[in-house]
């Protein structure tokens, strides 16, 4: 079935230097990247920074397939942005080509391929992040690197429970969703025919069943949280202790020296 | 005999290209005859979900072919659809699969995908509910309001509804009380028996499967290593076990009775059995084995006769004392 194969964050399991840095340092790397890429300016600087990911792709053995799928949802906003681009920015010098009302510049042609590797760049380190670190890990780190917010009342263990909750039944929802579609369908059901109306009333056998199951999944959750005394985030301790190793200070120190790195290629000025 | 659904060659694989990817089903040829019982036997993940899922079309085979009534499924949409109607199939918990406002109405789900007009429907709903033991008056209640059983129980009319001439069922026990057990059971062998219809039932209970089946197929690692009639693939008893499998209990007591030189039949895998083989033994005058052993091994039969056939218990412990007289 189709719907197995949405890569919605899938963690793929593995034991390279990538997987086993400290999340909290994957996470600040990715915000790290992020922001080196929209300091850079020049063709350089998104030089170096591919060549970045590139390595890092190579390093995590996750293979570049693997995140060019993640990249296929997108492909319609990166080929829309470049579109627009290319054509809503204007130039100091003669437009390279024009027709009707559009005049295509130099600095539009530009535009357009670097904010298509801005995008893709952008998307694939944080495919990246997903799948190297397992959701669990991740909203531990998030939860690790907001607790300073707690002083300002933030509810961050909340949070963070919620959302290990919800990454936690993405995959099963989906599997229960197969399963519900599989059985109606068995009953001659079907969900690919008809115009809107009819596959809008199609659905009604599935989410029904759904939603129902949903909710049994949620109390019987709650029921096993209080048998075993959650009672929120004060006074827990951790099974997993997140501990900044070695390869994690490298890690931000290379994360930095991007950061710099591409701001000090800016200065180049080339392109 | 006429097959009624017959698999070529047939192979499926699971998220091929990915790290994820294995195959669930290796050049599989399967066949159920017509107004067969045919039980399905396989720890979890050897490949017997994805196997019945092929059955009716829900999964297209990676290579190879389903047949069904002689018909390559896939041959065209129309036969994958037909073939849904000719070939039901009730998942695993199916009753977690019911949706509409009253039992009459999910009931008729099916029969209404088929393009039935109304009387039929209407008679094909009540006849569905009747082969399981629904009132007329629970029809107009909610789905949503009747026990874990009852669901069940109008899970499978739903597919009943549809008169397939197969019928698959997906471990359809499992999580009933005994009671619960023995009405589903009488069920699907009411529609066996009725419309002379293909059974094909998966279940871990080899208890359940000795009691009821005609023929036994195994399946294992998506291949299918053994199949026949139970007293034939019970007989394998040592290469069930390695797959994670079992027999029934009272074969595995006179596999082992044998062993320890007793001349028993080994092969015998229901109560009934148990008792003629034992009587037939001992009628032939005393063995190798211990007389107090004989003895013992008359009182427990007899007493096992009233005991209901899936809770041995009384074998079991037959079974350790023998362990200790030795």
């Amino acid at each position: 079935m189709a719907l197995k194969d949405i890569t919605l964050g899938q963690y793929f399991p593995g034991t390279t230097i990538l997987h086993r840095l400290d999340p909290r340092a994957k996470l600040l790397l990715t915000v790290l990247y992020i922001v080196a890429l929209f300091l850079a300016k020049n063709a350089l600087g998104y030089a170096l920074l591919a060549a970045a990911l590139v390595a890092a792709i190579l390093i995590s053995k996750v293979g570049f397939k693997a995140v060019f799928r993640g990249m296929k949802p997108v492909f319609f906003i990166v080929i829309f942005t470049a579109i627009l681009n290319l054509l809503y920015t204007a130039g100091a010098g003669e437009p390279l080509l024009s027709f009707w009302i559009f005049r295509i510049y130099w600095e539009g042609v530009r535009s357009a391929i670097f904010m298509v590797l801005r995008i893709m760049l952008l998307i694939s380190c944080t495919f990246l992040l997903t799948y190297t670190t397992s959701p669990i890990l991740l909203t531990d780190a998030l939860e690790n690197l907001m607790g300073p917010l707690k002083k300002i009342k933030v509810p961050v263990h909340e949070l963070a429970m919620m959302m290990s909750i919800a990454l936690r039944f993405i995959p099963t929802l989906i599997e229960e969703t197969d399963k519900i579609m599989s059985a109606q369908k068995a009953r001659g059901a079907s969900f690919d025919s008809g115009n809107l109306i009819q596959r809008a009333r199609a659905l009604v056998p599935l989410l029904v069943p759904l939603f129902i199951s949903a909710f049994r999944r949620a109390d019987e959750l709650a029921v096993a949280m209080e048998c075993r005394c959650y009672h929120g985030g004060e006074g827990r301790t951790r099974m997993r202790q997140l501990k900044y190793a070695g390869a994690d200070y490298t890690a931000l120190v290379i994360g930095f020296t991007l950061c710099g790195g591409v701001a000090a290629l800016n200065l180049l000025g080339v392109f | 005999m006429e097959s009624m659904i017959q698999t070529e060659k047939l192979s499926h694989i699971y998220s091929a290209g990915t790290p994820f990817e294995h195959g669930a089903l290796i050049d599989v040829d399967f066949t159920a005859y017509r107004g067969e019982y045919l039980g399905i036997i396989g720890h979890t993940g050897s490949g017997k979900s994805t196997l019945i899922q092929h059955l009716n079309g829900l999964l297209k085979p990676t290579s190879g072919r389903v047949l069904v009534e002689g018909q390559d499924i896939w041959a065209s949409k129309e036969a994958t659809r037909a073939a849904r109607f000719r070939v039901g199939l009730v998942f695993q918990y199916p009753e977690y699969q019911l949706f509409e406002e009253t039992v009459y109405k999910d009931i008729a789900f099916g029969p209404k995908n088929m393009g039935l007009d109304e009387t039929e429907i209407d008679h094909r709903v009540r006849e569905a509910a009747a082969f399981v033991g629904l009132s007329d008056a629970m029809l107009d209640q909610s789905p949503f309001e009747l026990s874990g059983g009852q669901k069940r129980r109008v899970a499978i009319a739903g597919v009943i509804a549809m008169e397939p001439a197969a019928l698959i069922l997906d471990e359809p026990t499992a999580g009933l009380d005994p009671v619960g057990v023995e009405q589903i059971l009488g069920n699907i062998r009411d529609y066996h028996k009725a419309k002379n219809a293909t059974i094909l039932i998966v279940s871990h209970s080899m208890e359940e499967m000795a009691r009821t089946v005609d023929r036994l197929v195994v399946i294992n690692d998506g291949r299918i290593p053994f199949q026949g009639t139970p007293r034939e693939v019970f007989a394998h008893g040592e290469e069930l076990e390695a797959m994670g499998l079992g027999v029934p209990q009272v074969t595995r007591v006179f596999q082992r009775l044998r062993a320890m030189g007793a001349d028993v039949d080994p092969t015998v895998y229901t109560i009934p059995q148990a008792k003629e083989a034992l009587l037939a033994a001992l009628g032939r005058g005393p063995r190798k084995a211990s007389p107090r052993l004989c003895g013992e091994r008359k009182k427990e039969s007899a007493d096992m006769e009233f005991s209901a056939p899936w809770t041995e218990n009384g074998i079991e412990q037959t079974s350790s004392d023998e362990k200790g007289a030795v």
